[in-house]
């Protein structure tokens, strides 16, 4: 099945988010879509798939055109989504998710789950996908819901597999299984199209590429003949580097001593299990692994959001095991949350009420109980100036700033002050290309000026760039540190560690 | 590639669990029973405690049971004692909510030992109050349960209750008993698709929406009972469905008269719990309904549609509650009072959580709160040294022990109470 997009164009409100698209998608092909967040790459997506109506322009399949009402027409003309987000539900089992919305039944609108779970298996087998369809989806791992997902296109007959940023949540290893069932798929004739801002993926993987850059597409290639540089100018619009310029590697005393750190989950689990290890001044120690292996919790015990069901943290000398969160930011750490809606910004906010949310109290912006506000607006002016938040005022709500500038607006008030060590936990995700380089900028400065710097990253790549030390967390222990120091980083040994083989 | 950790590893870290922690309150709890047992309800026994089974009329008349009442009271604190010392030495084991049920259960049975002791009680009697009593609170919580597994809080179910009533006396004074139960039902299914309107529609805040029925219905059926109900008394006096004796069934002894002659109320509840059983847990439209609850998104994309669902559902809770409403009036007294409902609707929310929002869990957690409410009523006429007023509570106190102390972490579906806006 072969589709075509003519000229479409998507606004919303005085946004264009798709500006006169045309790409085409065959049967038994990977399309490779590139393009950084906010290019308009999902959005393309999302009107293919009938979720979004296009302003102008339209859809046709094997030459005719279609028009899509809602999300049920896409699937309904054999075009399937795999969302970035899992559209799983967490308590159904496999076969019940995979069913929904087109299940087989019965007398009496009797829900024939034997059935289901046939026709799971016997896809299970056609593409050798192995998904245990009784299995809960919340006890499954990320890689394995991604092929419900997968499945649960097929099971609708999809011809039209869209996969939207598909490897983000995948360990090196599970990014190899899956370009395998992606390679079958297309063997079965069917049609991919491959969404990701990962160069080297969409080299791998892809038959043909096209760049997406603010709603536009602005580059076609081959992948055989095209490098990553060529890409990724064709992405962002200008060359871009790819190395983080850093100083002399000098480490200093040592900052942070963790000992045999324990922490429970709310499950009362445990996600950090006799976790040991330091960081020294001028040193950046990298937290490597896959989502949802302890380093969350690990990095909530250190800035105090979660309690340490055993072990010590001893920061500049002294014991914190039990000190309070805003003591700690006096001490000298800077903490960078993972997640910058939940904990690291407030949306409703001004931008010059969240630039002193950590640093409000002190006597440079309050006496007594009143807040000196023109002081505060003059310094989260300066802040804004400093670290490149592009806004065209700080009376703006951070809610309305995009992710890279919010970004850059958390880590100014993080590092706008005297610190000591810097936790930055998925300090780049979602974000930009110019914002990263930005942000790595900024960390490797602290670095530089004698910070001890964490960084969590569930992008390989990122840790790889940065850290002097790597350190991989599987199931909530430490299992491997690799020291970049003494020679180039193995990606392979890294990534084999992430997925809890230990040499 | 070094080793991980060089540090030596602590060999038993203390880490102090949830589990712990609970195993050890159940423990103190335990042991707080026994004591209890032992000091006032062994103690203060004499002579054997006379529980009736069968009516002298009955087909089949099996004895009476006749309990020794302070040794059966010393073994029970015997038994507390053993379980409660348990929970200190085994810590959290699986077992912690099985002892502390078979805990309260046993300090229930000493309490009422304790309280026939010396006298004669039908025990048979009391359980088939306690059906007769878990009827609107099981209704309410099945209710709940419908509404809350498509992710809308239900707190209107009280008001939904006191419109079945209402309605229910009305429409049985002028129409007759059937008529009665078809307008309650209906009205009540009225209420939940207000509710669903305020919630789904227009994305009110769903507790406010609840309360705003709640104090609606509360307020129009007081006036109108007060100052119409007082002047033409003919609109309140609706005929009562009497219980239908189910042939053979109805003659086993004990299980005959608690579940097989009952009225059309307590089948009704029977009935309506098992086909939402069949419902949410066996069909295709039963999965869609819990997936809209636990991942409206995931249900968006596969082309089902969150708001229909979700009027659909929250309509049929309000049917299911204004049927238990009707309870009130056409199952009991055949007349409406001003607030008759009396707060169970808020218990049948409390069943529903207890119940793990399942059907069967609510129906068994309500019988748990009938229980506790026949016991009242029959124990005010054995007369124990308790005064009743205080024993009137036991239904509110049973229900503040079960979610505060049982519930834990039963778990909601996911998207409860949150509004599902389109992209």
């Amino acid at each position: 099945m072969d589709v075509e997009l003519r000229g479409i164009t998507k606004r919303f409100g005085p946004v264009t988010a798709n500006d006169n698209v045309n790409l085409t998608i065959r049967a038994g092909e990977v399309l490779g879509l590139l393009g950084e967040n906010g290019a308009g790459k999902s959005t393309m997506m999302n009107i293919l798939s009938g979720l979004y109506s296009p302003d102008e322009g339209e859809i046709l399949i094997d030459g005719k055109r279609v028009d899509f009402e809602g999300p049920g027409d896409g699937i309904a003309a054999g075009i399937g989504m795999v969302h970035q987000h899992f559209m799983l539900v967490p308590v159904f089992t496999v076969a019940e998710n995979v069913i929904l919305g087109v299940e087989p039944t019965g007398m009496f609108d009797y829900l024939d789950l034997a059935t289901a779970r046939k026709q799971v298996r016997d896809i299970n087998e056609k593409y050798g996908l192995q998904v245990n369809p009784d299995a809960l989806i919340e006890d499954l791992p990320v890689g394995i819901q991604q092929r419900v997902e997968i499945l649960k296109v097929l099971f609708r007959s999809a011809e039209v597999l869209i996969l939207d940023e598909p490897t983000a949540v995948l360990t090196p290893q599970e990014v190899e299984d899956f370009f395998g069932i992606v390679k079958s798929l297309r063997d079965a004739g069917k049609a991919i199209v491959f969404i990701t801002h990962k160069l080297h993926e969409i080299l791998e993987i892809s038959d043909r590429i096209n760049v997406l850059r603010g709603g536009r597409i602005t580059g076609e290639g081959d992948p055989k003949s095209m490098t990553e540089n060529q890409l990724a100018e064709m992405m962002v619009g200008r060359p871009v580097s790819f190395d983080v310029d850093k100083g002399p590697f000098k480490p200093g005393e040592t900052l942070l001593d963790v000992k045999n750190l324990m922490v429970l989950n709310e499950n009362d689990e445990t996600a950090v299990e006799n976790v040991s290890f330091h960081v020294r001044s001028g040193e950046v120690v990298g937290i490597a692994g896959v989502q949802g292996n302890g380093q969350s919790e690990l990095i909530e015990a250190l800035t105090g959001l979660a309690h340490a069901a055993g072990g010590k943290i001893d920061f500049l000398g002294r014991d914190i095991t039990n000190v309070s969160v805003r003591e700690r930011h006096r001490m000298g750490m800077a903490h960078v949350p993972e997640d910058r809606h939940k904990s690291g910004m407030i949306s409703n906010f001004t931008i010059y009420e969240n630039m002193v949310l950590n640093t409000y109290y002190e006597d440079r912006f309050s006496s007594g109980p009143a807040i000196k506000w023109p002081d505060v607006l003059k310094t989260a002016a300066q802040y804004a100036v400093d670290f490149d938040v592009r806004t065209p005022s700080v009376y703006l709500k951070a809610g309305n700033l995009s992710g890279g500038n919010q970004q850059k607006m958390v880590v100014a008030r993080e590092l706008e002050r005297e610190t000591k060590l810097v936790i930055a936990s998925q300090p780049t995700r979602g974000l930009d290309v110019g914002s990263i380089e930005y942000i790595h900028s900024r960390l490797m400065g602290a670095r530089d000026e004698g910070d001890g710097v964490i960084i969590v990253s569930s992008e390989l790549d990122e840790i790889m760039a940065l850290s002097d030390r790597v350190l991989v967390m599987y199931d909530g222990k430490i299992v491997a540190e690799f020291d970049a120091t003494a020679g180039p980083l193995d990606k392979n040994a890294i990534g084999l560690a992430m997925a809890g083989v230990t040499a | 590639m070094t080793a991980a950790s060089t540090t030596d590893l602590a060999p038993d870290a203390k880490i102090d669990t949830h589990k712990a922690r609970q195993a050890r309150i159940y423990g103190i709890v335990l042991i707080g029973l026994a004591v209890l047992v032992a000091a006032v309800f062994g103690y203060g026994s004499e002579g054997n405690a006379t529980f009736g089974l069968s009516r002298p009329r009955d087909p089949w008349v099996i004895p009476n049971l006749v309990v020794p009442a302070a040794s059966f009271n010393y073994i029970a604190a015997a038994v507390l004692a053993f379980l409660g010392v348990r929970q200190f030495m085994r810590g959290g084991s699986r077992w912690s909510t099985v002892s502390i049920a078979v805990g309260f259960a046993l300090a229930t049975a000493a309490f009422l030992v304790w309280a026939t002791a010396g006298k004669s009680f039908s025990l048979t009697g009391m359980l088939s109050a306690t059906v007769v009593a878990a009827v609107p609170i099981a209704l309410g919580g099945l209710a709940g349960v419908l509404s809350e597994r498509v992710a809308v809080v239900n707190i209107a179910i009280e008001g939904m209750l006191l419109a079945g009533a209402f309605t229910g006396a009305l429409m049985g004074s002028l129409l007759g008993g059937w008529a009665g139960v078809l307008f309650a039902v209906l009205v009540g299914g009225l209420f939940g698709f207000i509710l669903a309107a305020l919630v789904v529609t227009y994305r009110m805040d769903q507790i406010i929406a609840g309360v705003v029925i709640t104090l609606f219905v509360t307020g129009v059926t007081s006036y109108v009972s007060s100052q119409v109900f007082s002047e033409y008394r003919f609109l309140n006096n609706a005929p009562v469905f009497r219980a239908w004796k189910i042939p053979f069934l109805g003659d086993i002894p004990v299980i005959g008269p608690v579940l097989f002659n009952q009225n059309l109320f307590v089948y009704g509840a029977l009935i309506l719990v098992s086909v939402a059983t069949y419902y949410l847990f066996h069909t295709r439209y039963g999965l869609r309904a819990r997936s809209v609850g636990e991942h409206p998104r995931a249900a968006d994309t596969l082309g089902i549609n969150v708001y229909r669902t979700r009027y659909i559902n929250v309509t049929l809770a309000g049917m299911v509650a204004g049927f238990g409403g009707a309870w009130f009036t056409l199952g009991s007294v055949g007349r409406f009072d001003e607030n008759m409902t009396g707060g169970l609707g808020y218990i049948g929310l409390a069943a529903m959580i207890f119940g793990r929002w399942h059907p069967f869990g609510a129906l068994m957690a309500a019988l748990i709160f009938g229980f506790a409410d026949s016991l009242q009523q029959k124990l005010a006429i054995v007369r124990t040294p308790i005064p009743s007023e205080f024993l009137a509570m036991a239904p509110y106190l049973a229900t503040i022990v079960v979610v505060a102390g049982f519930v834990g972490r039963s778990r909601p579906p996911a998207a409860d109470g949150k509004p599902y806006v389109k992209e």
